[in-house]
């Protein structure tokens, strides 16, 4: 079982913190800012009309980190505008993934994000030309090493992230959720076919709601960088509230995970959200996706590592086991992307024979 | 209590142990190290500096540690941890002190956005305090240090904060930063200043800092209106000229020299109107320090500025 964080009780239930001391505000305010979820907790509380009951000095970081965030996701609006007007001749709509998606379907999980780049997805056949594109508009190649360029284009799912010459953003453009070298292949033809257009754009499209989870929980549990986990974890947990409102979602979530062979990620969704964020999944559910279940001794050590890695990086929310936690996983998720003796040949490489960044 | 309250040994074993929370302006800062030329130089400089000792809040949890590994022995090093984690790159042991400096400056710079942030040192006379953004080397530390030593309140050596609710600077009086030939200029100019060791071979070659007036410190509540932008320009021989600058040029060269301008969005340039607005703008050349503090001593902020309503109390 999980300890009461007062992360995961600022994330659960906000309105308890009010009555939080003046040293409890501290340590939260150290822990969610390393986890990248300050902002989240100060739009938690305003929203409930309890920002102003907050003590002056920990109210004044919540707010500065607001400032932020507003910046970040006013400029994820603007970059998207270029994003369109760069692939507008293109002919392929953009499907907008993750963050960049959340907030420009204005879904809850937006709130309080913080972005480092934006991820597209377009058809494998379309990426030459939507590179070219954006090459045309001021975006150039990231890694110019003969090795990475292979890596990115053979065995990855993305392009080499690509940097706008004057605004530094950074765009990185998919055409597969997981990289082609890894055992689990989600069909992005599938993916794609089922992607909706935003409100009011023709050109603009998002992953379908419970593809939208099972992506999130794809990168989640696929992922060799959990330092930001435990925001990737409440994107899960607050798509699923939003989405459990349509109909027939938790019945469209298990069939399309059976479908695109997702159900192992999904379990971990699943599971480790209720685990750390008390969301509510409906009892059938778990039944539903057994299948996804490991056995029990996996699920045994899985729980020992997610339950130390998905918590942030701060050291009142670390045991002596959460670095190998952290190592174990890492490694666990280059393996998963690669086969094993793919997986050496890499490493091999990037040891040995490719440059040392300086 | 301040800081001179603990012996040397007792500030060092706090340091170690449970760290302190050093009160510097409106910031609480919750520092620990091991270093011993870091805890000489709190000891020195932070000397009048307040404590927090009870209902410990910190804004900002600092460390300076010495990397766990082989150089420790040969070219040992000193990291910069911020929450626990490190933000630059480690530095030669001997520069833990300035680290420290620049480490409490990144802090705020990052953070603070309830204000408008320029690179700026800013002191104070009369009521009104002039903001002097420059670009490193133009001697606006210098000239910093020489007015505080004549009568001028120092509000910060390297950090202008704006409070974009009201426009009124809120001061953050730390050691006064001097690099090369200023320090001992300085030294010349007042020789009761207090300096910490100068180190060689940083970044900025060598520096050594000043400690803040105690006044300075005793008053770091007190905000400020703001009445003149003014650009130094140290340049050799140069008689002292005060020169009249376009309020347009002044709002791009401040924006230029402002850490979250941009960041702060239509908040950031109301705030930047409203400064430029109500100071009197100046670019500023100098060769010798007694003609700065003349032509400093005659400024007169602009006749409005008494009646200056701020445009967010409209």
């Amino acid at each position: 079982m999980i300890p009461n964080y007062l992360i995961l009780q600022a994330l659960r239930e906000p309105e308890t913190l009010i009555s939080l001391s003046l040293p409890d505000w501290d340590l939260l305010i150290c822990q969610a800012r390393r986890a990248n979820l300050l902002a989240r907790i100060c739009l938690l509380l305003d929203e409930r009309s309890l920002l102003k009951q907050v003590p002056p000095k920990p109210r004044q970081h919540l707010e500065w980190s607001r400032v932020i965030s507003e910046k970040h996701i006013q400029a994820v609006h603007w970059e998207i505008t270029q994003i369109r007007k760069a692939l507008e001749k293109v002919g392929v709509p953009v499907v907008l993934l993750k963050g960049a998606a959340y907030v420009m379907a204005k879904l809850p999980s937006a709130k309080g994000r913080l972005f480092s780049d934006i991820d597209i997805i377009v058809p494998k056949g379309s990426l030459s030309v939507v590179e070219a594109a954006l090459m045309l508009h001021g975006w150039a190649a990231t890694h110019h090493d003969a090795y990475d360029q292979r890596y990115y284009r053979t065995w990855m799912h993305e392009l080499p992230p690509m940097r706008h010459i004057k605004r530094k953003t950074v765009i990185d453009v998919h055409h597969a959720i997981l990289p082609e070298t890894a055992a689990l292949h989600p069909d992005s033809a599938k993916l794609l076919a089922a992607a909706q257009f935003l409100d009011g754009y023709d050109d603009v499209k998002v992953f379908a709601p419970a593809d939208m989870v099972l992506h999130s929980a794809v990168h989640l549990f696929h992922n060799d960088q959990l330092d930001q986990g435990l925001r990737d974890l409440v994107d899960i947990d607050s798509l699923l509230r939003h989405f459990s409102r349509l109909p027939t979602f938790w019945t469209d979530l298990s069939v399309r995970a059976h479908e695109l062979g997702l159900m192992r990620p999904l379990f971990y969704a699943l599971r480790y959200a209720v685990h750390f964020l008390n969301t509510p999944v409906p009892s059938g559910m778990m039944e539903a996706i057994q299948n996804g279940r490991p056995n029990p001794l996996t699920l045994f050590f899985t729980d020992q590592l997610f339950e130390r890695a998905l918590l942030p990086a701060h050291k009142s929310c670390s045991d002596w086991l959460t670095g190998a936690a952290r190592q174990i996983l890492y490694v666990r998720a280059t393996w998963l992307r690669m086969p094993s003796l793919l997986l050496a040949r890499h490493l091999f490489h990037k040891a040995f024979i490719s440059p040392k960044p300086e | 209590m301040n800081v001179s309250a603990l012996t040397p040994s007792e500030l060092k074993f706090r340091l170690k142990k449970a760290g302190i929370y050093l009160q510097t302006g409106s910031f609480t800062t919750h520092l620990k190290t091991t270093i011993p030329s870091v805890a000489e130089g709190i000891g020195l400089l932070y000397a009048d500096y307040p404590l927090v000792e009870q209902d410990c809040f910190a804004d900002f949890h600092i460390s300076l540690t010495r990397p766990r590994n082989l150089r420790r022995w040969f070219k040992p090093q000193v990291l910069f941890l911020f929450d626990g984690n490190t933000i630059f790159k480690p530095l030669p042991l001997d520069q833990a002190f300035p680290m420290l400096e620049w480490g409490l400056n990144w802090c705020v710079s990052t953070h603070v956005n309830h204000c408008l942030m320029i690179h700026a040192a800013v002191v104070e006379k009369g009521g009104f305090a002039a903001i002097m953004p420059a670009p490193p080397g133009s001697g606006k530390s210098t000239l910093c240090a020489a007015l505080v030593n004549r009568g001028w309140r120092l509000l910060s050596d390297e950090l202008a904060l704006i409070r974009v609710s009201d426009g009124k600077l809120i001061p953050l009086p730390r050691p006064v930063s001097l690099k090369n030939e200023s320090i001992e200029i300085i030294r010349r100019y007042e020789p009761n200043a207090i300096f910490s060791r100068k180190v060689a071979d940083t970044i900025k070659g060598t520096v050594a800092h000043m400690k803040a007036p105690a006044d300075s410190i005793v008053r770091a509540a007190e905000v400020v209106q703001v009445a003149w932008v003014i650009f130094p320009k140290y340049q050799a021989g140069a008689t002292a000229c005060l020169e009249t600058l376009p309020q347009s040029r002044a709002f791009m060269r401040v924006a230029d020299n402002s850490f979250n301008y941009s960041l702060l969005g239509l908040q950031g340039f109301k705030a930047m109107t409203n400064l430029i607005d109500a100071s009197l703008c100046y670019d500023f050349t100098y060769s010798k320090l007694d003609d700065a503090i003349e032509i400093f001593g005659a400024l007169r902020p602009q006749a409005s500025n008494n009646h200056h309503v701020y445009a967010n109390e409209l």
